[in-house]
């Protein structure tokens, strides 16, 4: 301890105490000011780049759920689209056949129609033709059973009996 | 001036820190001519064996132990020139003189070349000084000094205030520090990532940081003490690690840089600290009265022993470090046999010598380290009043 004493030299305690001093005030200075500073605004600004590329991955995030809700929507408006349209279709369809059907039977009724209308002109001109066939073969027949007295005799009595039988 | 000789000697210098282990067991003139001093008038014995052998050299006969012994002596203490080696046979000195200021009747500037390395006495102004065990003396033309029975010189010390080696050392390294850093700090107006050097330096200043500064201090309050505790880990440091050089330098070995450096830490601490921690060593919360006057001295004491620790740890593992170093080295010249003592020596020296590189940057950190705890436990907001009040109630 004594020897410590001894050896303490204050010259170099002095000078010790102001390059120390002197140098601290540099350093913090020209030194360790603008070191720290560059130092803590290059951390504050790496953790802003990592919070900013979070907030990115998070939103990207949001975009792909948005587009598959998107996609998801639309597939559905798409199978509705598609079940609507084969819906329609099938109605279509059907609404078709029942018009041909309709359509179809109200042809064949005016074909039937017709067909009677015409039997009927044709049956009421049949008739006129026989009844006027029938009238001339009548003629020709009266004429010629007339010519003989006693045809004509047999022929009166036979309606008459005809007649009676009535 | 010698001074300006420098840049020659320096390069001589570097030609000597290749021979380091040389270097270092060269015993210095000036040391061997203390050490014979002290033989002749303290042991008898080795006086008569001295006297013995006088016809011969003095210097070879000396005992090789007592000369390493010197040697590391001198070198643990400051000196007011820089030798690098010196020639032992022809008595010469390689290195450079540094300017000597004593404060005696008025400011007393020479240069430390006028001393000889102790063996002259230098005139100045009428008055005469010698340099005796690395410290200044005023003496007459003759170069007198008286002792005590002690065997301490009785002349008078004028006050030192001479630009020594530690202090060229601490100017070298402030300037190198300050261009380090500066270059750092400039590095970072190009862009956020600093080049070349300073991308070893930002991890140092981060670790400090995020390590010593914030877990000690606090997030809120650390920022204020970051300049102290940078500075002082990368001055100790760097002054660590250039004792570790040849050159020969043991500033952070030194007790009055230590002394220094540990009463900035304290007046660091006791000037920062807030109520609670002068509320926790006057009148300590939470204990009974008797033990509240009981803790005040105790409390008072502690305050003065943290700074008292950190000065004699730092000085104690450096200077424990240059005498192992130095010690294994001279083991070469102490022992009989070179060619069984040289790898023993080398291979311990080296050994040793990366351990010192470990103990360079440790002794820097738990500097810091310490530093940065003290401060913190003098400004951090303490919780003990509740916790007090709990104990209490306990109590009650």
């Amino acid at each position: 301890m004594e020897k410590l004493i001894n050896d303490f030299s204050f010259g170099l305690f002095f000078w010790q105490a102001l390059i120390l001093l002197v140098l601290i005030l540099l350093l913090v200075k020209f030194a360790w000011k603008p070191i720290m500073d560059s130092i803590t605004a290059r951390e504050e600004g790496i953790r802003n780049a990592i919070a900013s590329a979070e907030n990115a991955k998070k939103e990207m995030q949001n975009l792909k759920a948005d587009n598959e809700k998107l996609l998801a929507e639309a597939r559905a408006e798409r199978d509705t689209m598609i079940k609507e349209a084969r819906e329609i279709k099938e109605k279509m369809i059907a609404d078709a056949k029942e018009e041909a059907q309709v359509q179809g039977n109200k042809m064949i009724e005016q074909a039937k129609a017709t067909i009677a209308s015409e039997k009927n002109a044709a049956m009421v001109e049949l008739k006129n033709h026989v009844s006027t066939l029938s009238l001339e073969i009548a003629e020709k027949l009266l004429k010629e059973e007339l010519a003989n007295k006693e045809t004509q005799t047999k022929l009166v009595e036979k309606m008459l009996d005809e007649v009676k039988l009535n | 001036m010698v001074i300006s000789k420098k840049p020659v000697r320096i390069i001589l210098a570097t030609f000597a820190g290749l021979l380091s282990s040389i270097a270092f067991a060269n015993p210095v003139v000036d040391t061997t001519h203390v050490a014979t001093a002290v033989t002749h008038e303290a042991h008898a014995t080795t006086e008569v064996a001295h006297n013995e052998a006088s016809h011969g050299d003095e210097h070879a006969t000396q005992d090789p132990k007592d000369k390493v012994t010197a040697y590391i002596e001198h070198h643990l203490q400051d000196s007011h020139d820089f030798v690098f080696f010196s020639d032992e046979k022809e008595g010469k000195h390689y290195g450079f003189s540094l300017p000597v200021i004593l404060l005696d009747n008025g400011l007393k500037v020479f240069s430390s070349s006028k001393l000889h390395h102790g063996e002259a006495v230098a005139e100045v102004d009428g008055n005469f000084y010698k340099l005796y065990h690395g410290k200044i003396y005023k003496t007459d033309a003759a170069g007198t000094i008286n002792y005590d029975e002690h065997h301490h010189p009785t002349n008078v010390k004028p006050l030192d205030f001479s630009i020594t080696k530690n202090v060229v050392s601490m100017l070298f390294t402030s300037i190198l520090l300050f261009l380090m850093f500066t270059g750092l700090a400039r590095s970072y107006k190009k862009g956020a990532i600093p080049t070349g050097f300073g991308r070893v330096l930002e991890p140092l200043i981060i670790f400090i940081r995020d390590e010593i500064a914030i877990p000690n201090i606090g997030e809120k309050k650390y920022r204020k003490y970051m300049g102290y505790l940078l500075t002082v880990f990368f001055f100790i440091w760097l002054l660590n690690l250039l004792g570790m050089t040849p050159l020969g330098i043991n500033v952070t070995g030194n007790i009055a840089v230590t002394v220094c450096l540990a009463l900035f830490t304290y007046f660091i601490t006791q000037f920062s600290a807030n109520k609670e921690y002068w509320g926790h060593i006057f009148w300590m919360p939470g204990v009974p009265v008797p033990m509240k006057i009981i803790l005040m001295p105790i409390e008072i004491l502690g305050t003065l022993t943290k700074p008292f620790a950190l000065l004699i740890r730092l000085f104690a593992n450096i200077t424990a470090g240059h005498v192992v170093i130095m010690s294994l080295i001279a083991m070469i010249f102490v022992g009989k046999n070179i060619y069984a003592d040289m790898p023993i020596s080398l291979g311990l020296t080296l050994f040793i010598s990366v351990i010192e590189i470990l103990v360079a940057f440790l002794q820097a950190f738990i500097f810091t380290m310490l530093s940065s705890l003290f401060i913190g436990m003098a400004v951090q907001d303490h919780h003990h009043d509740e916790h007090g009040h709990e104990e209490e109630n306990v109590i009650i």
